[in-house]
């Protein structure tokens, strides 16, 4: 019992990062209608960010937790001002041919620079070790992965459900123009939504980077599980991209652990039987992902 | 104006046709005669490799660069008395694919007048470059790759295999580390070819030092998360001595790292890594490996011959070599080596000249180029990954616990289920 307990918070843990990528790419579809393939290369680029501030200017891991993803999200305003924008108007698979050329774009840069072979990054040391959660211990590193981005993600939730600011997003992501003829700029806010979607993939790369391999193409391994999950979630929904994330990442931990050979096309199976039994996927609405 | 422009491109093409006719004779000449002599006047060697993904620190441009300092050493060596002054090195990415490896070795061979093709990291690739050798009946020394299928039911007369393969990592790591006393052993491996062949030549010589495996898993690929593996392994019945790993690249970086995180060494499971290059130690860092075994063809300071060859490997490169280079450097050598020797470039003379010749290189102990199977045999070493302390400067990972003798090293060609033919 307590074996498979604790491969299902293996799933949480493992969720964590697909929740935490989700819930940006979710938030920047739902504001942009932007499908943005680049968000696993920010994720890259948010572990590299990491290493590079220890590695050239000794800035600590806790540090970088804050720094990079601002620095990312600032990047990712940039981008959108000077390319993403020009082709909102258009057909949505210009944007996503966009994106997936700044993603090997970006993803061919680091390798110039760094090679193919992963960096490497120390654990902060105050994160060492293991700790009881009374069936079995589990490293404490990766406890605090999952009770961060659990944190991580209901803030992000009240800030969307409590604060104008989330009320001005929510009603733009679901009526734009009847929000913006009450009189709220909507356009003004798509930048900022933008930025922060690629913060929060760097924000997952600065705490991959202790536990996973940092190399160029980190990004590039994980960006089709992410659209998956935010597919059974439902696209823009920001709750389902969360819970979808958790639920994929379990539902791997169990296929590894029963039959490892099919665990890699479970959360495929599931994301089909999703599109075949509710098309909006698990939290989506029919009307809110067309916003 | 028009009939100007007409005579000018009439003009044009009759020299164009002239010269193709021209170049065809010229070329064809010599080759034509008795085989014996260089072809076009000069010696070709092809490195195909991956110059791009992820194998491309190990070999990659390093690996180029390598032959290339073959072809210095040599001429420098020879002199006056070189057997032609023409030697060219040319390259080629394959990105790790078949049926550009394939396509790409075609072209060597055919339109470039590429003599011999080193290098072709990838099984799947290696084995595809065997085939395309065996039909243009030009030489290629396979380095890279590891399957034994090479010098297996897949060997041909015009293919070698250098440097390692899963027989001798299996039969170096998987023997030793169960003769340690480590029974009992967890494997994950990649779910691929290179995978599926070390389950099965681990499995095999473990069992055939008295241990045995308690389970198998095949994990996916590329995978970053292995948590399921390391929270399964210890509770395990009967419980494994050992975590034997398969994974290589990026995936290996992510099992050491998780393996530490689950602190499975406390828990009474020690850690064996199937494959394992300087350029995996670097990228994961010595205090996660440190006193990890493995086997390795060749370390750069494993004693005073490889650490001359590995200092100007350095200057010419920035960076100290892995076995991949120094392999290609060796087989590049050894090559140009016959063809001094018998004067010619000539495939069928080559491989005349190579079975069966023994040689001791800086790479290669105690080395020979086995008929009866094309595995170019020599000793290979049992390794172990240094403690942080012991490091003396930048990739000192490596300190050697044994050698393997080339004869243990390599299967017994009479099991090989080579038919040379």
């Amino acid at each position: 019992m307590s074996g498979l307990l604790q491969q299902l918070f293996n799933g949480l843990v493992s969720g964590s990062f697909y929740a935490l990528l989700a819930l940006g790419l979710s938030v920047i579809f739902g504001m942009l209608g932007v499908v943005n393939f680049a968000h696993g290369a920010f994720y890259m680029l948010g572990a590299f960010g990491a290493f590079v501030a220890l590695d050239s200017v000794g800035l600590s891991w806790w540090l970088a937790l804050l720094v990079v993803p601002i620095l990312l999200g600032v990047l990712g305003m940039v981008l959108e001002r000077a390319f993403v924008h020009r082709l909102m108007h258009l057909f949505p698979l210009y944007n996503f041919l966009l994106t997936f050329g700044i993603a090997l774009i970006l993803q061919d840069l680091l390798r110039m620079k760094y090679g193919v072979t992963s960096q490497p990054y120390a654990r902060p040391s105050m994160l060492d070790g293991a700790v009881n959660l009374g069936l079995f211990t589990y490293p404490k590193y990766q406890v605090f992965v999952f009770v961060f981005s659990i944190a991580l993600s209901a803030l992000v939730w009240l800030v969307l459900t409590r604060t104008r600011v989330g009320m001005i997003v929510r009603a733009s992501t679901e009526r734009a123009e009847l929000t913006q003829s009450l009189g709220v700029d909507v356009r003004r806010w798509v930048t900022p939504v933008f930025g922060f979607g690629i913060a929060l993939a760097g924000l997952a790369g600065v705490l991959a980077a202790p536990m996973r391999a940092v190399n160029s193409s980190m990004g590039a391994d994980l960006i089709i599980v992410i659209f998956a999950v935010v597919v059974i979630g439902g696209l823009g929904s920001v709750l389902g991209s969360v819970a979808a994330g958790y639920i994929v990442g379990m539902l791997t931990e169990l296929g590894n652990f029963y039959i490892p050979s099919l665990s890699q096309i479970l959360v495929f199976v599931l994301m089909a039987l999703v599109l075949l039994l509710r098309p909006a996927g698990l939290f989506g609405r029919e009307e809110g992902a067309h916003a | 104006m028009a009939t100007k422009l007409t005579k000018a491109g009439a003009l044009a093409a009759t020299l164009t046709l002239g010269a193709v006719i021209a170049g065809c004779s010229g070329a064809g000449g010599p080759q034509a005669e008795d085989g014996g002599g260089i072809s076009d006047d000069a010696i070709k060697l092809g490195v195909i490799t991956d110059l791009s993904s992820v194998y491309s620190d190990l070999a990659g441009p390093n690996a180029v660069e390598a032959v290339k300092m073959a072809v210095d050493d040599f001429k420098a060596e020879h002199g006056d008395d070189v057997v032609t002054q023409n030697i060219e090195v040319t390259e080629a990415d394959h990105q790790n694919k078949p049926e550009i490896a394939n396509t790409t070795a075609r072209e060597m061979y055919d339109r470039d007048g590429v003599d011999a093709i080193f290098d072709v990291p990838t099984s799947s690739a290696a084995l595809a470059v065997a085939n395309i050798a065996k039909q243009a009946q030009k030489m290629y020394f396979n380095i890279g790759a590891a399957t034994t299928e090479l010098t297996g039911a897949q060997c041909n007369a015009y293919t070698y295999h250098y440097a390692y393969n899963t027989y001798m990592l299996a039969n170096g790591t998987g023997k030793a580390v169960t003769e340690q006393g480590a029974k009992n052993w967890y494997m994950i491996y990649p779910d691929y070819a290179f995978g599926q062949d070390m389950k099965k030549s681990f499995t095999a010589a473990i069992e055939g030092a008295g241990g045995s495996v308690v389970k198998a898993d095949p994990t996916p690929f590329p995978n970053d998360n292995f948590s399921t593996f390391m929270t399964k392994a210890p509770t395990l019945s009967p419980k494994p001595d050992v975590m034997g790993t398969m994974q290589a690249g990026g995936d290996l970086v992510n099992v050491v790292n998780q393996y530490n995180e689950f602190g499975l060494r406390d828990k009474g499971v020690e850690l064996a890594v199937g494959l394992m290059f300087s350029t995996d130690i670097a990228s994961i860092g010595v205090d996660k490996l440190a006193g990890t075994l493995y086997t390795t063809p060749w370390f750069w300071n494993l004693d005073d011959r490889s650490r001359e060859w590995a200092d100007r490997f350095k200057e010419r490169t920035g960076t100290r070599p892995t076995f991949d280079h120094a392999a290609n450097y060796s087989a590049a050598m050894q090559y140009l080596e016959a063809i001094q020797r018998g004067g010619t470039d000539d495939a069928d003379a080559i491989r005349k000249e190579l079975d069966g010749h023994t040689f001791d290189d800086f790479f290669a102990r105690n080395a020979e180029f086995r008929a009866e199977d094309h595995a170019v045999s020599h000793d290979a070493y049992l390794a172990r990954v240094k403690e942080e302390s012991d490091v003396e400067e930048d990739f000192d990972f490596t300190e050697k616990v044994d050698t393997i003798p080339a004869d243990e090293a390599y299967m017994d060609p009479a099991d090989s289920g080579c038919e040379m033919g």
